[in-house]
């Protein structure tokens, strides 16, 4: 085959990918009204997902937080400046890098188990057992990932925050000098300095974990079910999954700040 | 009554099924046979509208399932169980649960006559003492049954069974075509069974279809079949087969 067709080839099945996981998320959104009758299912997989990626989130996130506060330290320190430190960081964690980490463990750890989960289930029959059934796995298997990740992801983002100020807070006090006082008065001013109950950086951050949620869960679900050709299929259904994930996230993470920072000001 | 006329289906590069035309009257069971990759569980997905034909219709009733919409294609689905080879129980729910998924799904019942009914199909094909277990503790066999029991808990008017029988050790698999052959008699379900084994065949079927190159090569009767000189009839029905 010619180089051209090969890319061509290569076009396609990515903008079918992509068709694809469109018209999940549109089905699912569809479905919405019915997440009553999933709620119970929609909870556990809320909570196991939080449990199973909260300790690795809270390690990332104290020492994603220790190394903004040791990077922006260290120039503020060469202006005298470090008293604006707990400011930089706490904005920081809040906008960029809570959601970013938060984003990228729920892929990791929950959206390689969710493609691994239903691709097992395609590969094994058991979605078009449901699809017999009429019992349609949109709603019985994505609906409920998809809300649960859209809820756990800004909480697990919000906790993120926390202990990433705090991470910066100790690098802070033992290698730059910098007070625990004087951080903190700082950090809490620039969470708490706006018009509104919080700071236009925190409801930004809790947008994008949201998004993160959704394009998480909607991904991974849409790999587990276009999985085929048993083990072989699952495994590469997960890497998929965790691939495009992070693609998303970091591609959306930016369209975000794009809109609300150079779009609508 | 189940009808295929001159259906073609191909997938990827293989033509399936080329011509494939069926007809399975109700109250019967059709055992529809063939080497593998022939195309006998493509065109059970083809009745169930899980696959749609290239060329040719597809008939249950008289409606024409594959030009049916999402709608009509789960009423039809609600007509019909669907017996899959290792019963693809969902593994997180018990047997109990398993069986009553179609039910809570879609018959509103009250919690104790939607009970009752579960009940009653578990003790049909046998597996009431194992209501509370999960589908990963379970043999095989189980699993098949458990899914027979959930395929039949709707009163279905058809039952499709893909290999009802592969994987199972001789008795086992007598225990599962005497339930195929109960759930026709007892409850008046018309059956398509897709299958390799010459047991299950005789034991359940009323009439033979022998598929080649994606089309019915022969068909008849049980009697007719098995003393049919026929070369596929010979080595899937003669004496040294299963």
């Amino acid at each position: 085959m010619n180089p051209l067709a090969h890319l061509g080839q290569f076009v396609v099945k990515r903008a079918d990918g992509a068709g694809f996981v469109c018209e999940l998320l549109l089905r699912t959104a569809l479905y919405t009204p019915r997440l009553r009758r999933r709620l119970r299912f929609m909870l556990d997989t809320a909570y196991n997902a939080g449990v199973r990626s909260l300790p690795v989130t809270m390690v990332v996130a104290a020492f994603a937080g220790a190394i903004l506060a040791m990077q922006t330290g260290i120039e503020l320190r060469r202006f005298g400046d470090t008293a604006v430190l707990g400011t930089i960081t706490a904005l920081s964690m809040c906008r960029e890098m809570g959601p970013f980490i938060t984003g990228v463990i729920l892929a990791a750890t929950v959206g390689s188990s969710i493609a691994a989960e239903i691709g097992t289930m395609t590969v094994s029959d058991e979605v078009a057992a449901l699809e017999v059934m009429s019992i349609d796995p949109v709603d019985y298997l994505v609906l409920p990932r998809v809300v649960a990740l859209a809820l756990m992801c800004p909480i697990l983002t919000v906790l993120s925050n926390l202990i990433g100020i705090f991470g910066g807070s100790v690098i802070a006090e033992h290698n730059l000098g910098v007070s625990p006082q004087l951080y903190w008065v700082s950090a809490k001013e620039a969470l708490t300095s706006s018009g509104m109950l919080l700071p236009k950086e925190v409801y930004v951050g809790l947008l994008k974990a949201f998004v993160f949620g959704i394009a998480i869960a909607t991904v991974s679900c849409a790999a587990g079910l276009r999985a085929a050709g048993g083990a072989l299929g699952v495994g590469l259904a997960v890497q998929t999954a965790v691939r495009n994930s992070v693609l998303l996230i970091i591609v959306l993470g930016f369209i975000v700040t794009w809109f609300f920072y150079f779009l609508a000001g | 009554m189940i009808e295929l006329r001159d259906v073609s289906k191909r997938l990827g590069s293989r033509q399936i099924l080329a011509g494939m035309t069926l007809a399975v009257k109700k109250g019967m069971n059709f055992v529809l046979m063939g080497p593998s990759g022939s195309g006998k569980s493509v065109t059970l997905r083809h009745v169930i509208g899980i696959l749609r034909p290239d060329q040719g219709v597809v008939l249950v009733d008289g409606q024409e399932v594959s030009a049916m919409d999402n709608k009509q294609l789960m009423a039809l689905r609600k007509r019909m169980g669907y017996l899959f080879q290792n019963g693809a129980l969902i593994n997180w729910l018990s047997v109990f649960d398993n069986v009553a998924l179609p039910l809570r799904e879609h018959a509103r019942l009250p919690k104790s006559e939607l009970e009752d009914r579960v009940q009653q199909v578990l003790r049909l094909v046998k597996l009431d003492h194992a209501a509370a277990q999960f589908p990963p503790s379970i043999s095989g066999g189980m699993k098949l049954r458990a899914g027979l029991a959930r395929a039949l808990v709707t009163n279905p008017e058809y039952v499709l069974y893909d290999e009802p029988n592969a994987g199972l050790d001789p008795i086992i698999s007598h225990q599962i075509h005497e339930l195929i052959a109960q759930v026709r008699d007892e409850l008046n379900v018309t059956g398509l069974i897709v299958t390799h084994s010459r047991a299950c065949a005789t034991q359940c079927g009323d009439r033979i279809g022998i598929l080649e190159n994606g089309k019915l090569a022969i068909e008849g009767s049980v009697a007719e079949m098995v003393q049919s000189e026929h070369p596929l009839a010979r080595a899937f029905l003669g004496g040294g087969s299963d």
